[in-house]
């Protein structure tokens, strides 16, 4: 969805937030993987930072590519069918 | 969570690293760029208050349910489960989804056919302006007073978890809510709750996802838990057979017609926090959707709240106590879980990004107060006995001051619960004395043509009335707590649920009785207002998979499997 007529998306914003998160901990999880902590935490060996900060970087770059305010959809075709109504549950 | 809980640790749980600043500081710039963006599309009331009635179904459901989604619910229900073990599930599955399908189908039609602006709106054209004074009155008092006490209690955990000073957490947080609500009013309000719905999930779902990992997936983690505790601390229902049996201290009675029947529905029916949000949607089909996407995702915070609890329960180390006990101990209060279990996982990055999710939490709890509480003053107080023929401008121009008035009196309020620390405690009563009465008024106005303007006016009046006075009850004399909760070995929540359904019952005859004694309404001015006198719109001719009651439907039994699943 459209903030307003030509504006930016709220999923856009989303997408935003998701990649520079991701970007962060899949880069934190990285160099924990060079320099491993002196007192990991639990589960460490799993490398979660490695595939959650993954994650949120895939997501927040669909979300930035789909509602990037470059792209042009209209308010109103948003609505038709964007995620708020093609995606009902 | 109190003071006390300030004084429990001498050390900070974790220490943040420069990826989890980044983190929190990229959140807290990022809230703002929103509010600075939409201030643009605030002008008319409308707009403002309403968020120009555009939100579609997601983003009204999100909203909905983000707002009532506050750090002190995150942290809060995982020590209750922490503390009695899966029962506190029954206040996210029995105690909201039956109330949310309710608005969804029965009640939202009613709301959103009136077009008004709030709750006490609702009042006003159903029963007259006696009835919304004392509502709207009542309202925005809590509101603020829940907001402050909420801005103490998360500014509490950051100086616990993170070591923060009290006094910068709360002006931060409180001022980035200022400025973005203020700006953008509800639009802004409601699409940063979006953003923050989507960080407490980001931020939370690692901890029950490796919790299984680490205990080997649910039967081990029960287990474990009946090893560690008992065995009743992973049954929903089958311990409620008497007040002794579980750890709450409660009996399926008041689960069932206290939390469920009346609690519930009082918050998720006539609470402006949260039906402002779905007043907000475009037509009626995304209204009556809003809540039931809302109750889709109430059923799983369960697994980022609850479940964490009971991860606790089985792989910490350390034994949880109550708040006095870790004060005179020295040790980890029961409030400390989900932080603990934070810790436990999450490396610089990952802490971040959970801190984040509390302080998203928090904030979101804190514009949705403030965005009700702006909309009550200004429309149900301000306007209707204050200043009645104004432009709209000078109206919006209102709300934009009453918010950083609100947030103002909300920061009064934390300092004043610093030096009042049982205030919480009596506040957190005092809002519950309105919210079951207000349903019985709510609902029978919209339910009953017969229900009268005086009939709607003593009912919330003597109802609200009646609560204070069984709490009062119990303060002066404790032992009457088994006339109140039906048993002397009933425990504060079970204390609470009774209150309400007595309150609501009473609310309930009082409407009937005076109502059957004074003169009614005719049928055309009740029409928008009561069920049987109001042409219901139909909806626009959409495939089953698109009609709300199909998900109400599937909502709904979903919430029975869950129920027998964890019985």
């Amino acid at each position: 969805m459209k903030l307003h007529e030509g504006g930016i998306s709220i999923w856009f914003f989303i997408g935003i937030s998701l990649l520079v998160n991701g970007i962060l901990i899949l880069g934190a999880g990285i160099w924990e993987l060079f320099y491993p902590p002196a007192n990991p935490v639990a589960l460490f060996q799993l490398h979660a930072s490695v595939w959650w900060g993954g994650l949120l970087l895939i997501f927040g770059l669909i979300y930035c590519a789909k509602y990037s305010p470059g792209r042009g959809a209209s308010f109103a075709s948003v609505r038709r069918e964007g995620p708020t109504q093609g995606r009902q549950p | 969570m109190t003071a006390a809980l300030a004084l429990s640790l001498p050390t900070t749980l974790v220490h943040l690293s420069a990826v989890d600043i980044a983190i929190i500081v990229f959140y807290f710039g990022l809230v703002l760029v929103i509010g600075l963006y939409l201030r643009r599309r605030a002008n008319t009331g409308e707009d403002f208050f309403m968020a120009g009635r555009e939100m579609t179904a997601w983003i009204a459901g999100l909203s909905f349910l983000s707002a009532n989604l506050g750090s002190l619910e995150l942290m809060g229900w995982a020590a209750a489960a922490y503390q009695y073990g899966i029962l506190a599930a029954h206040w996210y599955w029995i105690g909201a989804i039956p109330a949310m399908l309710f608005l969804g189908i029965v009640m939202m039609p009613f709301y959103y056919i009136s077009k008004t602006h709030s709750v006490p709106g609702y009042l006003k054209l159903r029963f007259g302006e006696s009835s919304r004074a004392l509502s709207a009155v009542s309202f925005a008092m809590m509101t603020v007073l829940m907001s402050g006490i909420n801005m103490y209690s998360m500014a509490l955990v950051l100086k616990v978890v993170l070591g923060w000073d009290i006094h910068f957490s709360i002006w931060v947080s409180s001022i980035t809510v200022a400025i973005y609500v203020a700006l953008g009013g509800l639009r802004s309000a409601i699409f940063n709750e979006v953003l923050q719905f989507i960080l407490i999930w980001a931020g939370a779902l690692l901890i029950p996802i490796l919790g299984l990992v680490e205990t080997g997936g649910w039967s081990n983690l029960r287990l474990q838990i009946a090893r560690n505790a008992s065995a009743e601390y992973t049954h929903l229902w089958s311990t409620l057979g008497h007040f002794k049996d579980n750890p709450m201290g409660i009996h399926w009675t008041g689960i069932v017609f206290g939390l469920g029947a009346i609690i519930s529905m009082g918050y998720w029916t006539t609470d402006f926090l949260v039906v402002q949000r779905v007043l907000s949607a475009k037509d009626l089909r995304a209204a009556k959707m809003a809540p039931i996407i809302g109750a889709g995702f109430k059923m799983l915070v369960p697994f980022i709240v609850i479940l964490p609890g009971l991860l606790g329960l089985a792989l910490l180390p350390i034994k949880l106590t109550g708040e006095t006990a870790a004060v005179a101990t020295g040790g980890h209060s029961y409030n400390e879980v989900l932080p603990l279990m934070l810790a436990r996982y999450c490396g610089p990055g990952l802490l971040g990004l959970g801190i984040t999710a509390l302080i998203a939490g928090f904030m979101s709890g804190m514009a949705g107060n403030v965005s009700a509480f702006t909309t009550v003053w200004t429309y149900d107080i301000y306007r209707a006995l204050i200043k009645k023929n104004e432009s709209d401008a000078h109206y919006v121009a209102m709300g934009r001051w009453s918010t950083i008035v609100g947030v103002v009196i909300s920061i009064g309020t934390a300092y004043l619960v610093m030096d009042f620390k049982s205030i919480m405690d009596y506040v957190q009563a005092l809002f519950s004395f309105f919210i079951a009465p207000l349903f019985g008024t709510v609902l029978l106005g919209m339910l009953w043509k017969r229900a009268t303007a005086a009939g709607g006016f003593w009912g919330l009046f003597t109802g609200t009335l009646s609560s204070i006075g069984m709490w009062a009850w119990v303060k002066v004399d404790p032992s009457a707590l088994r006339y109140v909760a039906l048993s002397s070995d009933a425990r504060d929540m079970a204390e609470n649920m009774y209150r309400a359904l007595w309150s609501c019952i009473i609310c309930f005859l009082v409407t009937i009785l005076v109502s059957l004694m004074t003169k009614p309404k005719n049928d055309a001015e009740l029409n928008g207002l009561v069920y049987g006198v109001t042409a219901i719109p139909h909806e626009a001719v959409v495939p089953f998979y698109h009609r709300p009651a199909f998900w109400a439907v599937i909502v709904a039994a979903v919430f029975i499997v869950l129920n027998i699943l964890f019985w």
